[in-house]
């Protein structure tokens, strides 16, 4: 089977500084990939280099056997790439539909036309309101973002990378900032991805990150220490060394 | 913004817009040549704002060069009538085509850049054309200007006619508006407003922040050139000054003054630009002073402008009634 991921010899450096230093990780289609490391380990570093926001030095990164590495991020979301970001990064004056809306428009023709209102286009509005009833958020639809609490926010984030049924999707601390109640129903919505959609997440909640992850990759200063299933990495004695400091 | 507007609202919006354009229907026949004069000048400012205002309330470009297309086009159509002799259907194709065109090509180099970049590099762009309007004496004629044009006269009508040539140009910026409108209600308008506020956010979901800009950016030229033309139609010469920093700074400041990212907003603005500029110049000399304290002060007490604002302060005051 091809590699939904497949990353090679990865390098970045900041001002001289290796953020990522020749990182190798392949992970599999079906996957539930959780990365971890201390703060500055080079986890969201990663991510942005594999979505494109940032332009590696060196390296190589395939997407399900395509090779993306100098592809612009927006083009490498057609090869089925979504993310979500650790800071919240929507439209908070548009309504809930509307962010989906924008999210389902990134991958159809129809966003170039530049004639027909958008209101009129009822498929859309309609696979909008479908979105956001798999994160049971359709009674909330037509509320702008920014009066709905944060953890409806996250789902609202989730939602938009879940709209378009992504082959890969990278999750930057989806609980990070949620209450307890919030984290709980952000889970569940993790835990209720199909399957067919790997998952790569980055999480510091390590109870709820390993309850969701098969597959464990620990990053410490720019480099992949340890790699492997859930049980083995964390008996790892360099884990715990770095990561769970025993 | 929020999905449904409220229904009074819209309301006193669709009343207040018929009013405005019954009166505007009516302005010939009880208003002198001079007024009437005035208004169509207004109608050619509100194409030039509104054009300018996909850049810069729609898309977030803030552009300090946008008076390159409205003087390019009227140079173009200028020139060609003069020294070939060409009618004015094939200046005005010629002339919208060819400054659509240079539009592009600017585009792709002030794209280059974002925020203060992309200002400078606009204001750069529009000092080449205007210097080169300046000292390319053989073609443009320097600071004479280009005289001697005459006005179309499409479907036999004679716009020589002040009233004539006033509804002609109502008509256009009537249709400049509404597609402008459509535009920015459309997907790609909400791709594009997207791209002012969360570019990459945009660029993660598969929106290419880049070509959106640069289509929006032709589409501003592109009524920028119209306006251009009509511009060069109603004065019947044109001079480098139509090309210049302060067109531009003009420009700017009706979309800023009338509220950037509205539709009314730019056309309020471009309003009180053009009564300053050309009615209250008559009796105060310093009518640039004037314009700069009459933005200081719009700025100060509604910083989003005069259509936001005022919509805040009839929300507010909605609110406070029993």
């Amino acid at each position: 089977m091809t590699p939904a991921l497949a990353i090679r010899g990865l390098k970045k450096d900041f001002g001289g500084l290796p953020a990522i230093h020749d990182v190798t990780l392949t992970v599999m289609q079906e996957e539930r990939r959780l990365i971890i490391g201390p703060n500055g380990a080079g986890k969201t570093t990663l991510f942005n280099l594999i979505t494109g926001d940032l332009k590696r030095d060196a390296g190589e990164i395939e997407l399900f056997g395509t090779e993306v590495s100098r592809l612009r991020p927006h083009q490498r979301v057609r090869h089925g790439l979504a993310r979500t970001y650790q800071i919240i990064t929507l439209f908070p004056r548009d309504t809930l539909e509307h962010n989906i809306m924008l999210s389902l428009l990134g991958l159809s023709p129809l966003r170039w036309n530049p004639f027909s209102p958008l209101s009129r286009h009822a498929e859309l509005r309609s696979r909008a309101r479908e979105v956001l009833a798999l994160v049971d958020l359709e009674a909330q639809a037509a509320r702008p973002l920014s009066e709905v609490p944060y953890g409806d926010q996250r789902r609202v984030e989730i939602a938009m990378a879940l709209a378009q049924k992504p082959r890969l999707l990278l999750l930057d601390e989806p609980l990070a900032g949620l209450s307890q109640g919030e984290r709980a129903a952000v889970r569940a919505l993790i835990a209720r991805i199909p399957r067919e959609t790997t998952v790569i997440m980055i999480e510091h909640d390590m109870d709820t990150a390993l309850e969701l992850a098969e597959h464990l990759t620990v990053l410490h200063y720019g480099r992949v220490i340890v790699e492997g299933l859930r049980a083995e990495v964390v008996a790892h004695p360099k884990t715990r060394e770095v990561y769970l400091g025993h | 913004m929020p999905d449904v507007e409220p229904t009074a609202q819209r309301r006193v919006w669709h009343w207040t817009t018929l009013a405005v354009l019954a009166a505007v229907l009516a302005i010939p026949f009880f208003a002198g040549e001079y007024y009437v004069n005035f208004a169509s000048q207004i109608f050619i400012a509100c194409i030039f704002a509104a054009s300018l205002n996909l850049l810069v309330g729609y898309g977030g470009l803030p552009s300090l060069g946008h008076a390159s297309y409205l003087g390019l086009a009227a140079y173009v159509s200028a020139w060609l009538f003069l020294r070939l002799g060409l009618n004015h259907a094939y200046t005005a194709a010629i002339a919208l085509a060819g400054t659509t065109a240079i539009a592009a090509i600017f585009g792709l180099i002030a794209l280059r850049a974002s925020g203060l970049g992309f200002l400078m590099l606009t204001l750069a762009l529009s000092q080449v054309l205007w210097g080169t309007a300046y000292r390319w004496v053989s073609v443009t004629e320097g600071d004479n200007g280009l005289r001697g044009l005459t006005r179309p006269a499409p479907f036999q009508l004679d716009l020589d006619q002040p009233a004539t040539f006033y509804y002609f140009t109502l008509a256009v910026t009537v249709l400049a508006l509404w597609l402008i409108a459509r535009f920015v209600r459309s997907p790609f308008g909400a791709a594009l407003a997207g791209t002012r506020d969360q570019p990459r956010r945009m660029s993660a979901l598969g929106h290419s922040v880049w070509m959106t800009r640069w289509i929006t950016f032709i589409y501003a030229g592109f009524w920028g050139a119209v306006s251009g033309l009509l511009f060069v139609y109603y004065h019947k010469y044109i001079h480098p000054a139509s090309l210049s920093l302060t067109t531009s700074a003009e420009g700017l400041i009706a979309v800023i003054a009338g509220g950037s990212g509205t539709l009314a907003g730019p056309l309020i603005g471009a309003t009180i630009v053009m009564i300053l500029k050309n009615y209250v110049s008559s009796y105060i000399e310093r009518w640039n002073m004037l314009l700069g304290f009459v933005f200081v002060i719009i700025v100060i007490f509604m910083p989003d402008g005069l259509v936001p604002g005022v919509k805040r302060f009839w929300q507010r005051w909605q609110r406070r009634k029993p």
